[in-house]
């Protein structure tokens, strides 16, 4: 089967017959039984990964293993914001990888992922808030990555729904924009990487969930699936927040602890806000879709949970930060609200590395924050796994560093999971 | 979701403080030098699907740690008992 190029001739075209003969975007393959690399978890990392294994490495007798349907873990609940704003070098240098894949990403998939570089704007809300952001807006310059910062008039002229009197519960003092960062669609991101691997000879298999692990010499040669057992030279695990459990399977115990995090999205309204706006002190962010929903996260529950649902307690206090920042919002009536399970590693940095396994990869430990990542991600996960050993951007992201003194805590928040 | 303290019964889970894992357990000095049990210690978690025993405390009630078996997908309290316990001992 051929895919169809999505173009303006294909779309014409298609019209005119009334859109009967556009292809299906991935094929819907039986698993083989032996691949040369097996990806666990069809999230847009899994997805991704095997997408630049096709493309960059020539390997493309790959599976994505998914046990329920693609993107309907954490890369199609998150709120979609894209930055590469971090302090650390490790952290600046690999999530600016992402950044420069988002620019031509939808050209590269022929898949609109709808990035749009409206600028992330963190607020300052004290002095010495401002001074910090002053610091990392450095260190981001120093690292090629952009970085303005904007006292309170900027603010207030690039934000004017922002309530920047002095009454404010949260006065404003000033901000760090990242004028590149913005938004994507998660949805888009997933199902474009999926297209674009299938179309590379990638088997995409859903309703698949990998149970076990089978070693022989301390190396992994096969998974064990609810489709049936599927031999694989090479393993990946990109699950999320299932990654203790499935990195269980092989024995493997890991820095990690999942949470939940939760988001919430308005009715849609036209245009208001055309900026990605976070507050660190009110604890909550806030950006409109292009649908016009504005939607909103804030902190995690705060405590382990695997079950995707999470406190009104929270969405309650999210709104009212977001409510603190913008008050004309306080009409408009809450649609939906929803949870993921978050893999919160102990220095709120990601795990893309070699295991004590042979052949086992890991790629997990994302936080609240790894869609952003996904481009990258994939990138240099298929760069370790089809040479064993990492790209220079990912060789930082060790599963041993955490023994060898070398965590990545951009936070300085130390070894509690719920609270980077 | 609704925890169990020991002392003050079923309250929402705002009036808690949530403090992790509870089966970690700090090297002894014998074992002080020994950089693989810190590393356990500090960094490594099981992290379970399905009942967790872990640490919470009764921020706005009764101010005491305690120790609470709980399961991570259902979210159901199977046990609760004050800090020097251990579950099983008592149920709430
Ligand atoms: C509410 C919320 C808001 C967020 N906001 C942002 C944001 O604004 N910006 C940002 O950068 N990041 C954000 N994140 C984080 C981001 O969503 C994740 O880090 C990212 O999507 C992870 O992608 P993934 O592909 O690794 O995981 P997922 O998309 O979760 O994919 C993992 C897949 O593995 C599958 N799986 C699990 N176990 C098995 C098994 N045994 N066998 C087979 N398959 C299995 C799951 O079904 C799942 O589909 C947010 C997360 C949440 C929950
Ligand atoms: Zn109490």
């Amino acid at each position: 089967m051929v895919q169809n190029t999505y173009s303006l001739f294909n779309l014409a075209y298609n019209a005119i017959h009334r859109h009967r003969h556009w292809s299906t975007a991935w094929r819907k393959p039986e698993p083989a039984s032996a691949y040369d690399v097996v990806i666990i978890g069809g999230g847009g990392h899994g997805l991704a990964t095997a997408y630049y294994l096709a493309k960059n490495h020539g390997i493309t007798n790959v599976a994505v293993l998914e046990k329920g349907w693609l993107g309907g873990g954490n890369t199609g609940r998150n709120t979609t914001i894209v930055r590469s704003n971090y302090y650390l070098a490790a952290n600046a240098r690999f999530y600016e990888l992402s950044m420069q894949l988002w620019e031509t990403l939808s050209q590269d998939l022929n898949f609109n992922v709808m990035y749009s570089p409206r600028g992330v704007l963190n607020l300052a809300h004290t002095p010495g808030q401002l001074g910090a952001f002053a610091s990392r807006g450095n260190a981001m310059r120093l690292n090629g990555v952009d970085a303005e910062l904007l006292d309170r008039e900027q603010v207030a002229q690039r934000v004017p729904q922002l309530d920047i009197s002095d009454q404010a519960r949260f006065p404003i003092w000033g901000g760090l924009l990242q004028p590149r960062g913005g938004i994507a669609r998660h949805d888009a991101v997933a199902w474009g990487y999926a297209r674009a691997a299938d179309a590379l000879g990638v088997d995409i298999i859903e309703n698949c969930e990998v149970t076990s692990m089978q070693r022989e010499n301390g190396r992994v040669t096969a998974v064990e699936t609810t489709r049936g057992r599927i031999q694989a030279n090479r393993v990946g695990v990109v699950v999320a927040g299932h990654a203790g459990t499935v990195a269980g399977m092989a024995d493997l115990r890991l820095p990690l602890e999942s949470h939940i995090l939760q988001a919430m999205v308005t009715e849609p309204v036209k245009p208001v806000l055309n900026t990605v706006v976070t507050s660190g002190a009110a604890h909550c962010y806030v950006n409109q879709s292009d649908k016009g929903e504005l939607v909103m996260g804030g902190d995690l529950d705060g405590y382990n949970a695997y079950a995707r649902r999470g406190s009104p307690a929270v969405v309650q206090d999210v709104v009212s930060s977001a409510l603190s920042l913008f008050p004309d919002f306080s009409r408009l009536r809450l649609m939906r609200t929803w949870g993921g399970t978050v893999d919160m590693s102990m220095d709120g940095s990601p795990i893309i590395s070699k295991t004590p396994v042979d052949n086992l990869y890991l790629n997990v430990g994302w936080c609240y924050g790894g869609f952003k990542a996904t481009p990258g991600s994939g990138w240099v996960f298929a760069h370790t796994i089809a040479n064993d050993e990492p790209h220079p951007l990912n060789a930082a992201f060790r599963l041993d560093r955490f023994r060898e003194g070398r965590a990545l805590d951009e936070n300085g928040a130390g070894p509690v999971p719920a609270a980077h | 979701m609704q925890i169990i303290c020991p002392w003050c019964g079923e309250r929402s889970y705002e009036e808690f403080r949530y403090g992790g894992d509870a089966t970690v357990v700090r090297p002894t000095a014998s074992e002080a030098a020994d950089d693989d049990a810190w590393h356990e210690y500090i960094f490594v978690r099981d992290n379970p699907y399905g009942p967790h025993e872990e640490w919470w405390y009764h921020a706005y009630g009764c101010h005491q740690w305690f120790r609470v078996r709980r399961d991570t997908v259902t979210y159901e309290i199977l046990s609760t008992v004050p800090a020097n316990h251990r579950s099983g001992d008592r149920q709430a």
